[in-house]
């Protein structure tokens, strides 16, 4: 199929179009036998005319997923140490350090250094753990909010809510983020602020076992205490030193 | 810019041939099951035979007790590399269908595994989600069903900002979804369309085409049109796919194609077009179309046509909405460059992909039906030739006729410009065929012309046009407008 040279050229230039010829229909055009009318069509999904398109598709498909399936290839680099204080982590490609960082570093809360998968989730426990405010305010209206985005609902206390995730949103009832606020009780290990139980709970709750996990059930939400879970020698908090950031401002420093 | 996607078209170890013949097998299955309607099915998404031509290290069934013992050493193991081991071990064993029936069916297994998946160890997490990711490829339901405890955690993540996990929890998601309604059921009240939408927001390309390829699968849902797509209208994602889908340097093939599949399934789906439209999809996509067609008159690239074909899908159906007739863009202010832009384009599939030149003319008929200017633009961009030359194809002889018949119609300014050049040789060469439809639809063109273009009957007999109708006399379909037309040329 040979296309008019200009037509290149006219792909590149203005928008625009010559003023369209007169219309000018006969009455018997289109008249029995005939039957041409000029109309638009539309295929839905499952359409045999979509046949070849969509197979075509999947053939695309069908390599991109055996690509993603395949072993990550990570390009090696010269061993580095994590950059973040009191962290020694150490690391051979860059991936693996980029997931390292945000998620022990990333969305870190700066009172009680636990680590949270992402900034909303981050929020809400400062807001729910750490906010003076918000306590005296729960007690006169709904605070609590569902923790999936794209939902406002609010409720009274932290069971309301927890319920309300379970029943809509089918989420687990032992949803590892959502842990209900657990009352102060002796300092732990490390800091002297507030809830000390949180502490260990930040480390060793997040690294906890499935299988202890399942003997807490069904929990008992308010008391339970996190102790003494054993951290990898590889990961050298140590005693006394502050993880993530050194920060004693009021809003956990957020990336 | 173009930049294609990594590994896109990187060849495998066999030589072409092999290739092109395990294509057509592949191609052939795939036809077969879109028939059943089955098209939507993990096990046409991994490509069995691709693995065992490539595969390097054989891949061993793992029993009960060396599960069990893999996960306890991910759990306690003492070295951290250690722990990481083990679950690359048992990642590797999971690649076998068989090893992951052994491992759904060993009790506290899943509930280990997500307990890994959520723990604060990045490596342990990452092999841990690899291990749910090989999973969730098993072709049998039973096993995507399995991996419910993790949904609500991978959707968690889908706000974080590892782009690497992100992207393995998207796919993740992504062959769940196409597994099981199970998985979708639950998937859908989790809030995976909100999630997807705070997503979508990541500048990171891999990412992006990640969450285009599991919201494809969603949107091709069978019960997508009731339960999944008004949502994803409700939310602020088709803004968000109308936004990657522009034109421009920062266009990327492999995130465009997935949009503008996703686009497509809701579309094609006929839910609230209208609102596309508001949302000033037809401008979108009548630029991108544009854009495409400049795209390959630059590069070789054999990918496009995998962009070309949604987009061209897209705009033919939004044509069809009452909402197209009032809203601006190049469409609606019947800019030609859209026609020069298709012809363009239909030329590259005569050369690349012949099978969607139908798709392509199914564009230019719903241009040129109503629109006076579009068949205008035809006439004065000279491509009523390059369009009688396609009447030789024969996958798309009947679309040529019905366009040329959209133009004839609009009277003697038209059929003017028609005439003469090769319109009666080639109508005449297609009164030879014998495929009924074909022949039906150039006699009704004729029936156009005769009445529109002094002199056509006349030409037409000179050229023993009666002959030409005369094979066709005694066929059901075709005797009436053979007679009418007889009775026209003679008589005038």
């Amino acid at each position: 199929m040979q296309l008019p040279p200009a037509l290149h050229a006219r792909l590149a230039g203005a928008p625009g179009a010559a003023a369209p010829l007169p219309v000018q229909r006969d009455p018997l055009a289109g008249n029995a036998p005939f039957r041409f009318a000029a109309r638009q069509v539309r295929f839905p999904r499952e359409h045999e005319f979509f046949e070849d398109g969509d197979v075509q598709r999947h053939l695309y498909l069908q390599d991109v997923i055996t690509q993603v399936a395949a072993e990550p290839e990570r390009p090696r680099v010269p061993e580095f140490t994590c950059q973040v204080a009191g962290c020694c982590q150490v690391f051979d490609a860059l991936e693996d350090y980029e997931h390292h960082y945000h998620t022990l570093h990333g969305n870190v809360c700066s009172y009680c250094k636990r680590a949270f998968p992402s900034g909303h989730l981050l929020d809400t426990h400062i807001l729910e753990w750490h906010d003076s405010l918000f306590q005296i305010l729960a007690e006169r209206q709904d605070m609590y909010q569902c923790l999936v985005e794209g939902c406002t609902e609010k409720f009274r206390t932290s069971r309301d809510r927890k319920e309300h995730l379970v029943t809509h949103h089918l989420y687990p009832a032992d949803f590892r983020f959502d842990k209900p606020r657990t009352r102060r009780g002796p300092a732990s290990q490390v800091s002297t602020d507030a809830t000390g139980e949180d502490q260990a709970a930040s480390e060793g709750d997040a690294m906890e076992v499935c299988s202890e996990h399942a003997e807490a059930h069904p929990e008992p939400p308010r008391e339970r205490r996190v102790y003494g879970h054993r951290i990898p020698s590889t990961i050298c908090f140590g005693q006394g030193a502050s993880r993530g950031f050194k920060s004693t401002k009021k809003k956990s420093k957020r990336l | 810019m173009w930049s294609g996607r990594r590994g896109l078209l990187r060849p495998l170890g066999c030589g072409v041939e092999e290739l092109r013949c395990r294509r057509r097998e592949r191609e052939a299955a795939l036809r077969k099951a879109r028939r059943e309607q089955q098209l939507v099915s993990k096990r046409l998404l991994r490509d069995e035979a691709t693995e065992e031509a490539e595969g390097g290290c054989v891949v061993v069934i793992l029993g009960e007790a060396e599960i069990q013992e893999f996960l306890r050493l991910a759990q306690r193991g003492i070295e951290e590399k250690e722990r990481e081991r083990a679950l690359v071990s048992l990642r590797r064993g999971l690649q076998h269908p068989e090893t992951q029936q052994i491992f759904i069916r060993l009790e506290g297994s899943i509930r280990t595994l997500v307990g890994l998946l959520t723990s604060n160890q990045a490596l342990l997490q990452l092999e841990a989600a690899r291990c749910l990711h090989e999973l969730s490829h098993s072709e049998q339901s039973a096993v995507a069903e399995a991996c419910l405890p993790a949904t609500s955690y991978l959707l968690t993540y889908l706000s974080g900002h590892s782009s690497d996990f992100i992207e393995l929890c998207l796919y993740t998601l992504g062959n769940l979804i196409v597994e099981s309604e199970a998985v979708r059921r639950q998937l859908l009240p989790q809030g995976i369309v909100p999630a997807l939408a705070a997503c979508i927001q990541s500048p990171r390309l891999t990412v992006l085409e990640a969450l285009g390829y599991a919201l494809s699968q969603l949107l091709q849902a069978k019960e997508a049109p009731e339960k999944i797509i008004p949502s994803v209208l409700g939310s602020t994602l088709p803004q968000h796919i109308l936004q990657l889908l522009q034109p421009g340097p920062k266009l990327n093939l492999g995130v465009a194609v997935e949009f503008a599949w996703c686009l497509h399934y809701i579309i094609c789906s006929q839910v609230n077009n209208a609102l596309l439209i508001t949302q000033g999809a037809l401008t979108t996509l009548g630029l991108l179309l544009l854009d495409l067609a400049a795209a390959v008159q630059r590069t070789k690239n054999a990918g496009l046509e995998l962009l070309v074909c949604p987009v061209v899908r897209c705009l033919s159906n939004l044509l069809t909405e009452a909402a197209a007739e009032t809203v601006g863009g190049p469409v609606h202010l019947r800019d030609e460059r859209v026609v020069a832009a298709l012809f363009i384009l239909l030329q590259f599939f005569l050369q690349e992909q012949p099978s969607l030149l139908p798709e392509g003319l199914w564009l230019l008929n719903n241009l040129t039906a109503n629109s006076p200017s579009f068949c205008t633009s035809l006439i004065s961009l000279d491509l009523i030739e390059p369009l009688l030359h396609l009447l030789s194809v024969s996958n798309v002889s009947v679309l040529v006729l019905t366009v040329l018949c959209n133009v004839a119609e609009k009277g003697p300014a038209y059929c003017q410009h028609l005439w003469p050049g090769l319109l009666l040789p080639t109508l005449l060469d297609t009164l030879a065929l014998s495929d009924t439809e074909v022949v039906g639809q150039s006699l009704e063109l004729l029936q156009l012309l005769f009445l529109y273009q002094p002199g056509a009957a006349q030409a037409f007999l000179q050229q023993s046009g009666l002959q030409a109708l005369q094979r066709h006399e005694e066929v059901a379909q075709l005797q009436d407008r053979v007679h009418a037309l007889q009775q026209t040329a003679l008589h005038g």
